[in-house]
């Protein structure tokens, strides 16, 4: 069992978010949000959705090492996994990689890159999307 | 809306049972619930069953039509509930609901999870369903590393310590010693829970919650028939519940849980009391910065004081006011459908005096504070004795 039954259908949809940090902004309220979401907390029926693609830059919000990996992380372990919040407003919950463990602490700027997150199995898919890591 | 007392509790050890499944665990819960209610079983209405993720863990689902047919109560309905590790407070609020609407007069509500069944990378993945799966969970984060994020925070903007948080594993570790249905049936020490190897820092394995076995069961009835079935029924004098956001991350604060303070402004309004109004409560402390937030968030304690609050022991059993007196979900365990249910038994025992060795003298009004996931739904009840 790996960290989460996938298929493919549902790897591709969010192609755009995990790979190209694409989210929403409400017309209305300015408000943006990561990843998609079709109707805005704020506003609802008010709210008008459009899509907007994120700088990818931001800062750690707050981070943990984990040692205790879930089925189908356990090479990686230990890693880190933090809140990063986007320079645009909104968080994300992502892995801190290629950087010093030392650099990495609440405040840090962080920039995105493109890494492989996981894999479902020896012969299932390879799933790619953003990682962080700190800028020096 | 009619008053809804509880006339019948009960639960079984809980623990690392591999000599009972599932079924053999509530359908022991819910007899004995039945028992203790003084009923034979023909008065019950219906059947609300909380358990979060018997599909991934037993490979069943459909359970409360297996409970109504294992306890010997078809036909009569039998309905799951679910919401993460809130299923059992969230059951016992949808039977609460039951009856004080009025279509049924006697439920039963019961918890359940079997944990052990399958090894635990497994039962941790299960468990992050109670996450976003997408956008948490698919990027390696686990319910430990979610509640560390927490604990990081609640460190960084108010000085809480690992050793405070420590302090709450200590507590109900020794509020668990003296509950014999408890997983755990041993003191530790701070030092213990330092040097008990890192799970996701800043939390360690001792501050963490165990994956247990396990089932409790209450009845429920209106309060005016209450006297037919026991001496000593213990109100719900309020029930009340509240949502936040799926995933951690979409949330302002990091140090607070939203849906906690929600619904206890709701329930605090719907009994007329406040927080120092409680006299014993069961929180949710999935980990050890659950229960320091839980305080705060409960109106116990100020903000940024819950660290302060255990290491001066004002929650210890002997303190200002007793929290997770059954050991807690870190020491009496977690399994995760029954926690909910699990809480309110402990409460009604307290209420009733029959707590033993770790019974809060005069005990009037309790609470249990259940949530779900890292704070997507909290729900909340206050009881009261009515003997």
């Amino acid at each position: 069992m790996s960290s989460q039954t996938v298929g493919l259908p549902l790897a591709w949809r969010r192609i755009p978010e995990r790979y190209g940090l694409i989210g929403s902004e409400c017309q209305n309220c300015k408000t943006k949000y990561f990843p998609v979401r079709k109707i805005c907390p704020n506003c609802r029926r008010k709210g008008r959705m459009r899509e907007v693609r994120f700088s990818g830059r931001g800062k750690i919000y707050s981070y943990t090492v984990v040692h205790a990996p879930p089925t189908g992380f356990e090479l990686d372990a230990p890693y880190i996994i933090a809140i990063v919040e986007l320079e645009e407003g909104p968080k994300l919950t992502t892995q801190i990689v290629d950087c010093d463990a030392e650099d990495v602490r609440i405040g840090a700027p962080v920039r995105m890159i493109f890494r492989r997150i996981q894999e479902d199995g020896k012969e299932g898919l390879l799933h790619y999307g953003f990682k962080f890591t700190v800028v020096k | 809306m009619r008053r809804v007392a509880i006339v019948g509790a009960a639960m079984t050890k809980f623990g690392e049972e591999w000599e009972r499944g599932f079924r053999e665990m509530i359908a022991e819960a819910g007899v004995k619930a039945i028992e203790d209610a003084n009923m034979s079983g023909k008065e019950i209405d219906a059947i609300y069953g909380g358990t979060m993720a018997a599909g991934r863990l037993i490979g069943q689902e459909h359970i409360t039509a297996l409970i109504a047919d294992y306890m010997g109560l078809n036909p009569i309905p039998a309905t799951r509930v679910e919401a993460a590790c809130a299923s059992g407070g969230v059951a016992l609020r949808t039977g609460y609901l039951a009856v004080a609407s009025g279509l049924h007069d006697v439920v039963v509500v019961g918890g359940v999870e079997k944990m052990t069944d399958v090894p635990v990378g497994d039962a941790t993945v299960a468990l992050g369903g109670a996450g976003d799966q997408e956008w948490e969970l698919f990027m390696g984060a686990t319910f430990p590393a979610l509640y560390a994020l927490m604990a990081r925070r609640h460190m960084h903007e108010f000085g809480t310590t690992e050793e405070q948080m420590a302090m709450v594993a200590v507590k109900n570790h020794y509020n668990a010693s003296k509950n014999p249905y408890a997983h755990f049936q041993k003191r530790i020490t701070v030092r213990d829970v330092m040097k008990s190897r890192k799970v996701a820092s800043p939390l360690k394995l001792f501050d963490c919650s165990p994956i247990t076995d396990g089932a409790a069961a209450v009845i429920l009835a209106p309060l005016e028939k209450a006297g037919k079935y026991t001496d000593t029924p213990v109100e719900i004098i309020a029930s009340a519940q509240a949502s936040d956001t799926l995933a951690l991350h979409h949330r302002k604060s990091l140090t607070t849980l939203n849906a906690t303070v929600e619904a206890a402004r709701k329930a605090y309004g719907m009994a007329k009391m406040k927080p120092n109004d409680i006299d014993v409560c069961e929180v949710h402390d999935c980990f050890t910065i659950a229960e320091i937030i839980a305080y705060e968030d409960l109106g116990f304690f100020k903000k940024g004081k819950g660290g302060k609050a255990i290491e001066d022991g004002e929650t210890a059993l002997d303190g200002r006011i007793p929290v997770n007196t059954s050991g807690g979900l870190k020491g009496c365990g977690h399994p995760v459908g029954a926690t909910g249910v699990k809480q309110a038994v402990e409460i009604t025992w307290q209420l009733r005096g029959e707590a033993k060795d770790r019974q809060v003298k005069g005990a009037e009004v309790g609470m249990t504070h259940n949530v779900g996931g890292s704070g997507a739904t909290c729900v909340i009840h206050i009881m009261r004795r009515a003997d």
